[in-house]
């Protein structure tokens, strides 16, 4: 008699792959809207024209009232008021412009100085002809070429940050999402890391404090930012990615702004939510490739055996 | 009293006691299998092992399972895939298993129908073996409500509303069966002891009664051929095992079991490292919001077929059809009126167009039951549920007709 069996698995793996691909790419196709990313290039902002100078951009950040709401930690700047009153003060605290140079991208930074509100991306929500301000002011010029000022400023901003090559993955976060975002399974909150405390009231506190800023944070976006400790399984990397770049692709008029990463901090980001949502991937790796190799010598066992039983019944 | 005599082994301890001699041969080299099958009679073996990775993985997640809305979610996401060591394997291997058990299922049924391996005093097996299917799926659904995400609120919100029964308004009765008015902590605590209890040991009865019902009628073979068992297992016993037409469930058919099991783990271990996403879906990583409904909500793929013939229709009708699509499987060896038992293809043009038209029509329900109901996808789905009601209610006419081969 003929050997069918090749025909049948055909027919099964056939059937059971037309399905997996109905149910599982096609679908997704038809449900997701696909957006492109544009590799982090700002496209719709100016290009930086002018050479910065770090010194001249000391200056400048020093006088120009940068420190009246930034801290600048690594040039001793405290910050001038705690983040639950200047999240009261401006609906969210103010950035420390420590590692602003490596994780944002230069035109973004530039743009920003300049005109907070459309390098953001949220000219909807803060139109100044409407007298809908932006919390951060514009830099308005020093009396010198104001392009040039700014590109100093962002000259000295890029040379007090930490290297490349040193940027964490929660540096990147921190600064890119962490004011607005919680991560509790990295203990991270809005306020920062909530540290082990000895005495549980004093741990009490720190979560009032939390909720302080979350309410402040919540009138000022409209609804309180996702915790984003499970996003890398429920979104994906390139949704995340793609969505940060430019959040209005996806949520058109949402009071989200565009961060500004550079492709660097980026990958960065995505990297400290898959610490937190995907903590054991290499782990998953490693013992894959071993659960793998056992199974086919396994297979290969019974296979070997079903022969040597079938012999005799033929 | 029977008598019982000193042991001269601890097998013949045992023998005395337990019969298990008697009980070796009548369940292992005793149990007569015919050799003219094929590889797709392993998946009842395969389905065995599947569940023994189901319940032996779930032994292991159970222990830090936390099931209350406030810790469920965490439990899972944190505590078991960031905390416990091998958490995340355990997880993988019960969330993809819990997946690839309904293909195999379904590989089972449809091989069940092709060889008409449901009649002849079959019919038995094939009944119990649908409500061993409508356990597993009260298991699945059951076990989808526990990681308390978006699509285990909002899936567990959507069934439970089916129970209102659509114009009846019975919506005493879905606030009975979720024991609020909303998916809550009751609603969580009944469908956790469902998933960890009652429903695994209705399974088990029913694997029981599956193989007992076996038993007697034995196993059908590729051509419905009626084997003499007696005979043929005489034959084999005597020395020719070569020409008798059967052999040994064990070892004979189950080396050849223990083959397709180890190609089917292959695959499987292939699918918990590599490519887990079809079987944990992304919205479920969202923790469960009563005041945010997801954009799209639909069921696990196994479940898409019947929802797709419950949506393109109102309330009422769907509902009514959805019950149809739900019980018309079981009916089946009553539905066939055919004289004939062989495989689908051999019992002439109508039987083998219904067999691949319903394959097909499965898969095209299953593939629009989770695409949004918009456009051509709804006129499709509209079409194919139709299609479905209308094969079955012809089924018994066009097997009536059937001549025998």
């Amino acid at each position: 008699m003929k050997n069918k069996e090749p025909l049948i698995l055909a027919v099964v793996v056939f059937f059971t792959l037309v399905t997996y691909y109905l149910v599982e790419p096609f679908a997704h196709h038809q449900m997701h809207k696909h957006v492109e990313s544009e590799g982090f290039v700002y496209a719709d902002l100016p290009a930086l024209t002018k050479t910065g100078n770090a010194a001249a951009g000391k200056d400048l950040v020093a006088n120009a009232g940068c420190a009246g709401c930034h801290s600048i930690k690594v040039a001793g700047m405290p910050a001038p008021m705690d983040a639950v009153t200047a999240a009261q003060s401006y609906g969210v605290n103010p950035p420390d412009l420590s590692n602003a140079g490596a994780v944002f991208d230069a035109k973004f930074l530039a743009d920003l100085i300049k005109n907070p509100a459309h390098a953001l991306n949220v000219e909807h929500k803060f139109d100044a002809a409407k007298g809908q301000m932006h919390p951060m002011v514009p830099f308005y010029g020093m009396g010198g070429d104001i392009d040039q000022e700014i590109a100093d400023m962002v000259a000295y901003l890029q040379s007090i940050a930490v290297n490349k090559e040193d940027m964490t993955p929660k540096i990147a976060f921190e600064n890119a999402c962490g004011r607005c975002h919680a991560v509790g399974y990295e203990k991270w909150t809005q306020i920062g890391e909530k540290p082990k405390f000895k005495h549980e009231k004093d741990g009490l506190a720190f979560d009032i404090k939390v909720m302080e800023y979350q309410d402040s944070l919540t009138k000022y976006m409209g609804k309180l930012p996702p915790d984003l400790s499970m996003y890398i399984r429920s979104r994906n990397e390139h949704y995340i990615k793609t969505f940060m770049e430019n959040p209005q692709n996806y949520l058109k008029g949402t009071a989200m702004p565009r961060v500004g990463v550079n492709a660097e901090a980026a990958d960065k980001v995505i990297e400290y939510l898959e610490d937190s949502g995907d903590a054991k991937r290499h782990e998953r790796e490693h013992i894959g490739k071993n659960v793998m190799i056992y199974i086919v010598i396994f297979a290969i066992f019974a296979l070997l055996w079903k022969k040597q039983v079938w012999k005799d019944l033929h | 009293m029977a008598h019982f005599t000193k042991a001269t082994s601890v097998k013949d301890w045992l023998n005395q006691r337990l019969a298990i001699e008697k009980v070796e041969k009548v369940m292992m080299s005793e149990y007569w299998i015919p050799k003219n099958i094929n590889f797709l009679w392993a998946m009842g073996m395969v389905l065995v092992i599947t569940f023994a990775l189901l319940v032996v993985s779930g032994i292991f997640l159970l222990m830090y399972y936390v099931p209350t809305t406030a810790e469920a979610f965490n439990s899972v996401n944190y505590t078991i895939m960031r905390e416990v060591d091998f958490g995340w394997l355990w997880r993988h291997v019960h969330g993809v298993a819990a997946s690839v058990v309904f293909l195999v299922i379904y590989i089972h049924m449809f091989t069940g129908i092709y060889y008409g391996s449901y009649k002849n005093g079959r019919e038995l097996i094939w009944i119990s073996g649908m409500l061993l299917f409508v356990a597993f799926s009260a298991e699945a659904f059951s076990g989808y409500m526990l990681p308390w995400g978006q699509m285990s609120y909002w899936a567990g919100m959507v069934i439970t509303n089916l129970f209102s029964g659509g114009s009846l308004h019975a919506d005493g009765f879905v606030e009975w069966i979720r024991g609020d008015y909303v998916p809550a902590q009751a609603f969580l605590g009944r469908f956790f002891m469902l998933h960890v209890l009652l429903i695994p040991l209705a399974i088990m009865g029913l694997i029981g009664l599956h193989f007992g019902a076996l038993r007697i009628p034995h196993v059908n073979n590729q051509d419905g051929e009626e084997i003499d068992f007696d005979i043929e297992a005489k034959k084999y016993l005597d020395g020719d095992k070569a020409g008798s037409k059967v052999m040994r469930f064990a070892n004979d058919f189950m080396s050849k079991d223990m083959m397709v099991v180890g190609i089917f783990l292959i695959f499987f271990f292939y699918l918990v490292f590599y490519n887990y996403g079809f079987a944990m879906d992304p919205v479920n990583f969202d923790p469960a919001d009563g005041l945010k409904t997801p954009t799209h909500i639909y069921p696990e793929w196994y479940f898409l077929w019947s929802y797709e013939i419950l949506r393109p229709f109102n309330i009422d009708l769907g509902l009514v059809l959805f019950a149809f699509a739900q019980v018309i499987f079981v009916l089946l060896p009553f539905l066939d009126r055919s004289p004939n038992s062989c495989a689908a293809n051999r019992r002439g043009p109508l039987f083998a167009g219904w067999f691949w038209l319903m394959l097909m029509n499965m898969i095209v329900l299953t593939s629009m039951g989770k695409l949004p109901p918009e456009g051509i996808f709804s006129t499709i789905g509209l079409v194919s549920a139709i299609l479905f009601v209308v094969m079955w209610l012809a089924l018994p006419f066009i097997t009536k007709m059937e001549k025998k081969v």
